[in-house]
């Protein structure tokens, strides 16, 4: 059996792996993959609390499924927008695009 | 101690998550990023296997892996050059992030590591039942689903709606 506790320290892990990422990417794309990541690690912990804790019931199963949900909808409007920004600048760097309202 | 097979894959597993993730962040060609988180999210949807979570495995598997990821690779060849690198990380931002993130990391695992978990119990074998998980997202009593996935569903259509919007030429 794989004790509760090594679950919690690879989503850890990879939420701060995320956040890491999300501080000194400067690329807007790669700074929404560190976001991803983040959402995966939460994805994680749902699904083991649920497993372990909770077996008899579907609560952290149905939150994890509906947050993927969410993060698919997010990332889809995130892309949008991105490629919109790409469209009037010419550039996705987040300390170039200076003039996001005109 | 024996070591069973489940825990073989996932010290595997893990090692993919954490090597993959790292370097998800770290790379300066972004497709190749973009290739690194692939195996983070591949690696997450076996661990939800490992959990017998196989219907969450799945929407994983399809959502992020089939729908998340295309929609990156596609984003990355409509606005980037291919193989051109981002510019070098400032050494101020890096210890920024790394200060941030290990402090982070630090205290959340203090936490999760010191927390007493009373009923945490050995994984029942053997997948969830699909007739459960179905009438648990069409239900209406107490502990099914049927608002949130109504309500998920017209947050779907209002960001189809959103992106088409925001994405299409003037």
């Amino acid at each position: 059996m794989i004790p509760i506790e090594y679950y919690f320290v690879i989503s850890t892990l990879m939420l701060f792996i995320g956040v890491y990422g999300f501080i000194t990417r400067p690329n807007m794309l790669a700074m929404l993959m560190s976001l991803e990541l983040i959402l995966n690690a939460v994805n994680i912990n749902f699904a083991v609390f649920n497993r372990y804790l909770y077996a008899d019931q579907l609560e952290g199963m149905f939150f994890s499924l509906f947050s993927i949900g969410i993060a698919a909808a997010e990332t889809a409007v995130a892309i949008a927008i991105i490629i919109n920004v790409f469209r009037h600048e010419k550039k996705i760097e987040t300390n170039e695009v200076k003039n996001l309202k005109y | 101690m024996e070591i069973t097979a489940n825990q073989i894959i996932f010290f595997i597993l893990s090692a993919i998550i954490v090597v993959c993730s790292v370097f998800a962040v770290t790379e300066r060609k972004i497709l190749r990023a973009a290739t690194h988180l692939l195996f983070v999210l591949l690696a997450t949807a076996g661990l939800y296997f490992l959990l017998n979570y196989h219907f969450l495995a799945a929407v994983q598997i399809s959502v992020y892996v089939g729908g998340i990821l295309i929609l990156f690779v596609f984003s990355i060849f409509l606005t980037s050059q291919v193989g051109s690198e981002m510019p070098a990380v400032k050494l101020s931002r890096k210890i920024a992030g790394l200060v941030v993130s290990i402090s982070g990391a630090a205290l959340c695992l203090f936490v999760l590591l010191t927390q007493n978990y009373p009923g945490a119990q050995e994984i029942s074998e053997g997948e969830i039942d699909m007739t459960e998980i179905g009438q648990a997202l069409m239900g209406v009593d107490e502990f099914q689903y049927l608002l949130p996935f109504e309500a998920i569903s017209v947050l779907l259509l209002a960001c189809i709606i959103a992106a088409i919007l925001v994405a299409r030429k003037k």
